[in-house]
């Protein structure tokens, strides 16, 4: 089953930059993607669409049934609570506390509070923070704030996990760590991750489909792929 | 139920960023404070004015009074006339004994006075009552050219004066209020626009985990609507307490006897309902014009 189909999306921003050419991809539910390209190819770009924080300007991006590129701004929201997105910058609010933080995930959906407590502690718990639940996010390491963040995205059980260089902020040992819960997440709840990153050694570590996106162009996509494509695509450019 | 308990969290939401930006919650509070006193001075002012105006406007008749030898043919000629003059709402004869006998009900010694004269001294009239005060004078002076009218009376711009300063005193207040309820929104929306960009975190994770766009939006219209009603608490106290103080101290008669107050209840409960109503309608009118311009989702 496709969760995600990109067919020849495009985004070119209003003040002309091209972002995204002609890309054309497919994921399958339960899979585990890295997007890689070197900064300002146009990951992010990609990687918004999908959550639609960009519209594509042209072409068709599906992400579970629903057709991104037609979502009315005031139905965007159906979308983002079939997914969860981790950024670079964890994004937590800093004086709620750790269980807060991910509670707040489903208090603003409206659910009731005997439903949050349990969904809220498995969260937390897969993410390896059940002793930090009443901690403040400036009593947290990088690692374990980023756990958070983790936590919240996943809280209301999404089919799709989205990650912005969710390990750009944190050095190689705990980008391990996250890596390893990522892993877990995608293989023991069978979310679907797609992950844009700059860390050769986790891609290359972790044998996972890499989709490579060089000045807007799908460069290359390999199963079990690794850096190294990335960078032959780029010396044969 | 779901939709119950977005709206008891966006309440309690709003309630919190009040405290939070203290500061500036009174100043939009207090904004709105003024604004709501001179709204239900203003209130109290065209009201009560509308009340004296309706009553002088009744007292506003043309007594014309015919010559003593006056005949049966010309008043009938005087009243077909008045059948058809525009400003004429209607009227009424009153013969000389007519007046007579008013006269002796309201004083007694009066009564003596007129019984000295062995022929009634007093005339024939006709009460006329107009249709619009300000074609009055115009209309006395019609009625004054016919040969057989001794005089047509009035209270010769007293009143038409009365009424025009009336009418400009609440205009003048409504002009005020008007801008002071513009500025009030302003602010409002002011205060409404830096809770929003203090929040702004906040909204991109709610934007992020799927919160409808209500969601979103609900705890910042209900802050305004806090903000205004929080501005009317004071202006409804100094109504009540005022306009009642006042009512009592003057007994109901301001100046003369002429201008009596409106009596307290049920009108000063009317002017607290416009009170809250235009406080919660402003402050919700500064909120979504924030909303609409600093919250774009
Ligand atoms: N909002 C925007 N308006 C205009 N141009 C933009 C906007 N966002 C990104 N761009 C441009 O689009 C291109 C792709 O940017 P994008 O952020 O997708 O790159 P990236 O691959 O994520 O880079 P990095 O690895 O540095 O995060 C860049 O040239 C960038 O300058
Ligand atoms: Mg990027």
């Amino acid at each position: 089953m496709k969760l995600i189909k990109v067919e020849h999306a495009y985004k070119i921003y209003k003040n002309g930059t091209t972002a995204v050419a002609d890309l054309s991809v497919s994921i399958d539910k339960g899979e585990f993607v890295f997007v890689i390209g070197s900064t300002g190819s146009g990951k992010s770009t990609f990687i918004k669409m999908l959550y639609r924080e960009e519209k594509p300007t042209k072409g068709s991006v599906i992400v579970g049934g629903i057709d991104v590129a037609r979502l009315r701004n005031s139905k965007v929201y159906k979308l983002r609570r079939k997914l969860g997105v981790v950024f670079q910058d964890f994004k937590l609010l800093p004086k709620l506390t750790v269980y807060e933080n991910v509670a707040f995930a489903l208090e603003t959906l409206g659910l009731p509070s005997d439903e949050i407590r349990p969904k809220v502690l498995r969260a937390i718990e897969a993410v390896g923070l059940k002793e930090k639940t009443r901690n403040l996010p400036s009593e947290l390491s990088g690692g374990e704030q980023q756990r958070v963040a983790i936590a919240r995205a996943i809280v209301n059980d999404p089919k799709l996990l989205i990650c912005d260089e969710p390990t750009g902020n944190l050095d190689p040992d705990t980008s391990k760590g996250i890596m390893k819960i990522l892993d877990k997440i995608n293989k023991e709840l069978g979310t679907t991750i797609i992950m844009a990153t700059h860390d050769k050694d986790l891609v290359n570590q972790m044998k996972k489909r890499v989709l490579v996106i060089e000045n807007g162009v799908l460069a290359s996509d390999t199963k079990k792929g690794s850096y190294k494509v990335h960078e032959s695509v780029k010396n044969s450019n | 139920m779901k939709a119950l308990r977005i709206l008891t969290r966006s309440i309690r939401d709003s309630f919190k960023s009040v405290f939070r930006n203290f500061s500036l919650s009174i100043a939009s509070i207090a904004c709105t404070t003024i604004t709501l006193i001179l709204v239900a001075i203003s209130l109290f002012l065209s009201y009560n004015v509308q009340q004296v105006t309706k009553d002088l406007e009744h007292e506003l008749t043309i007594v014309v009074y015919l010559n003593k030898d006056v005949t049966d043919e010309q008043k009938t000629e005087i009243e077909n006339d008045l059948k058809t003059m525009e400003n004429v709402d209607s009227y009424e004869l009153k013969s000389k004994d007519e007046w007579k006998a008013e006269m002796k009900d309201e004083d007694e010694s009066l009564e003596n006075a007129l019984d000295i004269f062995e022929e009634n001294p007093l005339l024939d009239s006709i009460i006329v009552t107009v249709k619009d005060v300000k074609d009055l004078s115009e209309t006395a002076e019609k009625l004054r050219k016919y040969d057989f009218v001794n005089s047509a009376e009035y209270g010769e711009g007293m009143v038409e004066n009365v009424i025009g300063i009336f009418d400009a005193i609440s205009f003048g207040t409504f002009a005020i209020v008007i801008a002071l309820v513009l500025v009030t929104a302003f602010l409002i929306s002011n205060t409404i626009k830096l809770t929003i960009f203090s929040r702004r975190t906040e909204i991109e994770i709610m934007r992020l985990v799927g919160a409808s766009n209500t969601a979103i939006k609900l705890p910042f219209v209900f802050e305004g609507f806090i903000l205004g009603v929080l501005g009317s608490i004071l202006p409804i106290l100094l109504s009540i307490y005022g306009y009642v103080f006042l009512y009592n101290q003057t007994g109901g008669y301001v100046f003369t006897q002429i201008i009596t107050l409106v009596k307290p209840f049920p009108f000063v409960l009317f002017v607290c309902l416009c009170l809250v109503v235009i406080g919660s309608l402003v402050g919700m009118l500064g909120s979504w014009r924030a909303v609409r311009k600093y919250l774009k989702i």
